[in-house]
């Protein structure tokens, strides 16, 4: 067993996540992780059209996580909503699993790899849009 | 908030008898054991007191104790000792050790670096209910085979192994074998030390570990039990201690608690109280349980299990997530999902059950000690129907 000792922002996320649930018409859902890896992760977001610097771009206007995982999960797709909801497509498009655990205050080493499934399943959710 | 512990097979509380039989071996009684003074003299007296003592709970003779660091290095020197002592003469022999797929990492990893050495090792499968069947160690046994390893009870699922009717089968083969071709047995007896019996003979076993900590005594304490005429090479080399088998200072303390925790499990009157509200509450718990959580599933054996295990699986919950759930609210439990395993491979034990992958996630261990009482169940069951709705709730597959 290797230790996993959780920062206090990861269990504070775990106890009470943001942007847990589904949205009911989304613009598009992105999907990530394997039930038989024991994680899961599905993004819903909802697209629209704002002004930033006189041009018209796509942001993200609402987003919603639902995911089946540890502690380490559950807190990544929080946090990603929490780092994406609002930005321009363009902008989300570049979070990357260091900003998550490093907004998270860290992730045990054994954990990293929580914080791909997230930007997975945004990256999934960009790449169906594009389509 | 009372806490509530419900981890027992992962560590027990020292006992306070325990703790009170040690405490002058500290300070007082601090002596070497292996000093010629009234010091040495005193640590002495305590550590061969321990050793009656657990011969005593084994039937045995007390000279075939043997104390150690815990079970983990009991394991390896049953496992290592046989092997390199039945190589000393040639070093090309065939070796085949034959154990089983559930057994603690204690064995499991120890045969993995024996097959380094070129020994084979047969795994045994067990049944979908967490036994090893008798027919597969028969067909497993082969002319070099020299040891057979096979755990009294799992700890993941307490299931009760038939280590007697094991030890018939290695009786049989070994009468048409001479003595340097016999099959040895070793039990990893850990789990099993609380709940059933552990005399050697009866057993029929060559070799049985024990440790300290999962029976109200110390951690880095633990006794491989050697019968005599047991051919066994040392594996840790220094001042002779502990007839030359085990070198090192004794831990004096903790071989007085070991003692002493052991001599507790002798009082059958008591044993058999403690053992049979353990299971009332086990068994109000599993009951419980399978009908307030929607596709529980229970793992392994029900009867042929020791009384203080209960293992669960929820599907479309992750293990780990529960765990911390239930730890906020003061509930101690352990998981075999592969999130928290380090490895991050699910459990190993439900694996070769036949469990698949998805379950065994969301797999949570209770397991009972003597201190537990029915609020602790009553407490367990208002929260955890819960939490496991509220992470279904959050995940993405819907039933």
């Amino acid at each position: 067993m290797s230790q996993v000792i959780y920062s206090k922002e990861v269990i504070k996320h775990f106890k009470s996540p943001h942007n847990q649930g589904v949205i009911k018409n989304p613009t598009v859902v992105g999907e990530s992780g394997n039930p038989l890896c024991g994680d899961m992760m599905k993004l819903y977001l909802k697209i629209d059209k704002k002004k930033v610097g006189g041009k018209e771009v796509d942001y993200i206007k609402d987003i919603k996580f639902e995911t089946l995982g540890c502690a380490a999960a559950i807190a990544t797709s929080s946090m990603i909503t929490d780092l994406v909801k609002g930005q321009p497509l363009e902008v989300a498009a570049k979070v990357t699993k260091a900003n998550i655990a490093e907004s998270l205050g860290g992730l045990p080493p054994i954990k990293l790899h929580c914080s791909v499934l997230a930007v997975e399943a945004l990256h999934d959710a960009i790449k169906k849009l594009k389509k | 908030m009372k806490r509530i512990y419900l981890d027992h097979s992962a560590t027990t509380p020292v006992d306070p008898k325990v703790l009170r039989a040690m405490k002058p071996y500290f300070t007082a009684d601090f002596g070497n054991a292996s000093s010629l003074h009234s010091f040495g003299q005193k640590a002495r007296a305590g550590v061969e007191k321990a050793r009656e003592q657990v011969a005593k709970f084994l039937e045995c003779e007390s000279k075939e104790v043997i104390f150690t660091s815990g079970a983990t290095e009991s394991n390896n020197l049953a496992l290592f000792g046989l092997v390199r002592r039945a190589r000393a003469l040639d070093l090309k022999r065939k070796v085949h050790v034959i154990t089983s797929a559930i057994e603690h990492p204690a064995v499991l990893e120890v045969c993995r670096e024996l097959k380094k050495e070129e020994v084979e090792v047969t795994y045994l499968p067990v049944s979908r209910a967490g036994l090893v069947r008798l027919e597969d160690v028969k067909k497993a046994i082969r002319p070099e085979t020299i040891l057979i390893s096979i755990m009294y009870v799992n700890n993941e699922v307490g299931t009760i192994q038939p280590i007697q009717e094991i030890s018939q089968i290695i009786k049989e083969v070994n009468a048409g074998r001479g003595k340097e071709d016999k099959i040895y047995f070793h039990t990893d007896a850990v789990q099993a030390a609380n709940f059933c019996d552990c005399r050697v003979d009866w057993l029929g076993v060559d070799m049985l570990s024990l440790s300290a900590h999962k029976i109200y005594g110390p951690k880095g304490t633990g006794v491989l039990f050697i019968k005599s005429g047991t051919p066994l090479l040392p594996i840790i080399f220094g001042g002779h201690q502990e007839r030359g088998i085990r070198s090192g200072t004794e831990n004096v303390a903790g071989i007085v608690g070991m003692g002493r925790a052991v001599e507790m499990l002798t009082d059958k009157n008591e044993i058999k109280k403690i053992n049979a509200n353990i299971k009332k509450l086990r068994d109000k718990l599993v009951g419980e349980i399978l009908k307030k959580i929607p596709s529980a599933i229970l793992n392994g054996d029900l009867k042929q299990r020791v009384p203080g295990n209960a293992n669960f699986c929820f599907k479309n919950v992750e293990g780990e997530s529960i765990l911390l759930m239930l730890d906020m609210e003061g509930i101690a439990v352990s998981t075999g999902s592969a999130c928290s395993s380090g490895s991050l491979e699910p459990s190993h034990v439900l694996t070769a059950m036949g469990v698949s992958p998805e379950v065994t996630h969301g797999s949570v261990r209770v397991t009972f000690g003597k201190d537990n009482s029915r609020e602790d169940v009553e407490r367990l069951l208002k929260v955890l129907p819960g939490i496991v709705a509220r992470l279904r709730k959050m995940s993405p597959i819907k039933k």
